[in-house]
């Protein structure tokens, strides 16, 4: 490791800044057109570098797991994070549940690179999100919708995914997410001042995000696909949908070929509009994760309609 | 002249408009491309390896057969733009975690490169550093865990340091830096390469 000691510290008197919007922004755009894999061990993190993520998330169990176990489910033990910290030199991300500032204070000191408060783990707070500006390290946060985006954006959060409908390998809830979302910022292009007003008044954030929002044509911060992604043609559907880059969570894991998977959904991520490619590469990669219909499933079972305020 | 910015992972898009801008600044009626296949190297005057994770963009770059190509055509003059991960494959040498994962640095600059040398996210930071080829003014150089250059030799020399570490290097057709100019509205160094290609 490099070490700058104080002394020159003070003998050159130039200002360093850390956690700024810009870092933290710029950190995720660091992950665009990128694969981030979960995982729960360092030997399925090195798996997943080795295949070329941009990145882990460090968890207990997988979502797919999380949901057939039942209970409370919380932050992965700061040991297993270590471990998987240790395993590779990519960055690692790592959840905490919504609303619970203190895991998230914890996985700061642990150094991980980002936190996603997140809907696949038991909601800690019923009524406020975790007020992200306070920390230096950036987050990603779950959407349905350009409401929830927005809110989330205005808390802080560095970066955007869909919610989907996590540990399911069932992508229905991902696309509907994502093109809800690309529809209402469309719709702000129309709006007037007045309508605007009222769409900040509704989504409840400054009106000055909604018009940014508006003359960007796209959020302000880096969008994911996530939640049910679980074979390199969904990868490519998403990203052409306008993902900026994939979060697969049990899809590789919980496939009869992690390594072929992971491989495979990397490279169908660069090339998603080469079908030709992707036919090469979605090839003899045996069985996909198992998955379940979404439509037969109770609400209450779903996590997407966890933290949406 | 066209400028190509390797697109298989990473802030390609900011390169692509940072270019666009800076080029329009210059009354230089051209736009930057994305070069996502090895083919679209073929009529470039110029590239960007940008930044994003070394690891992820050095098994695309092989598997399309990028790296080899940028070889070659780096050995015929071809001026290059490497920011952060891009830097760190621009290296000879590397340190124990490109070992690690395996990555097969370009080799293409008289430098040995230490990843992610500050640290974690957590490290990340921001500053105003001095750049003299590009003026007076200072530039907001962005550092997101961020390499560090340990040490040049041969042709290839040291052009911009903050405190005690080296920031960037050049080689003749070759620009290498560990922070971010993407990530600023400062043009100044888009420009600075927009002229190494013109030359």
């Amino acid at each position: 490791m490099f070490v700058i000691s104080d002394e020159m510290k003070i003998t050159e008197k130039i200002v360093e800044m850390k956690g700024t919007d810009r870092l933290k922004r710029g950190f995720a755009k660091m992950c665009k057109g990128g694969v981030i894999m979960d995982v729960v061990n360092g030997e399925q993190a090195k798996i997943a570098e080795d295949a070329g993520a941009v990145s882990v998330m460090a968890l207990e169990a997988v979502p797919a797991d999380i949901r057939a176990k039942g209970g409370v489910a919380r932050m992965a033990d700061p040991q297993k994070i270590k471990e998987i910290m240790d395993a590779v030199t990519i960055p690692v991300m790592a959840k905490c549940r919504i609303g619970h500032f203190a895991e998230a204070q914890i996985l700061e000191a642990l150094g991980v690179d980002m936190i996603d408060e997140s809907e696949v783990l038991t909601p800690a707070d019923e009524e406020d999100h975790i007020d992200k500006r306070k920390f230096t390290i950036p987050f990603v946060c779950g959407a349905r919708n350009l409401g929830e985006a927005l809110r989330r954006i205005n808390e802080g959060a560095a970066m955007i995914r869909t919610k989907g409908e996590p540990g399911t390998g069932n992508v229905v809830e991902a696309v509907r997410h994502m093109k809800l979302m690309n529809r209402e910022i469309a719709e702000l292009k129309k709006m007037s001042e007045k309508q605007l007003k009222e769409k900040a008044k509704e989504y409840r954030v400054p009106l000055e995000l909604v018009k940014e929002t508006r003359d960007l044509g796209r959020l302000p911060v880096v969008n994911f696909a996530a939640g049910g992604i679980s074979t390199p043609s969904d990868s490519s559907l998403m990203m052409q949908l306008g993902a900026d880059g994939i979060f697969v969570g049990s899809g590789i894991f919980k496939s009869k070929n992690p390594k072929a998977y992971a491989k495979a959904i990397v490279e169908a991520t660069m090339h998603y509009d080469d079908p030709k490619i992707l036919a090469k590469v979605s090839e003899g990669l045996g069985e996909p994760m198992e998955g379940i219909d979404t439509s037969k499933m109770d609400e209450k079972q779903k996590m997407q309609i966890r933290g949406t305020d | 002249m066209k400028i190509g910015v390797v697109a298989v992972q990473g802030a390609v898009s900011e390169h692509v408009e940072a270019l666009n801008k800076a080029m329009e600044e210059l009354k230089i009626d051209e736009k930057a491309v994305y070069v996502r296949d090895v083919k679209d190297l073929n009529d470039i005057s110029g590239i960007v390896i940008p930044g994003g994770e070394s690891t992820t963009i050095n098994r695309l770059m092989l598997t399309t057969g990028m790296h080899e190509r940028i070889i070659e055509l780096s050995e015929e003059g071809l001026p290059i733009l490497g920011t952060c991960a891009g830097a760190i494959l621009l290296a000879k040498e590397g340190d124990e975690q490109i070992k690690q994962t395996n990555t097969v640095l370009l080799g293409l600059m008289d430098m040995k490169v230490l990843r992610n040398a500050y640290g974690r996210q957590v490290d990340s930071f921001e500053a105003d550093v001095k750049i003299p080829e590009i003026g007076n003014k200072p530039f907001r150089a962005v550092f997101i865990r961020a390499p560090v250059i340990e040490r040049v030799w041969g042709n290839t020399k040291v052009w911009a340091k903050h405190k005690n570490t080296i920031i960037g290097v050049k080689k003749e057709n070759i620009l290498a830096l560990t922070f971010h100019p993407e990530l600023t509205n400062d043009l100044r160094i888009h420009k600075y390469f927009i002229k190494m290609v013109m030359k």
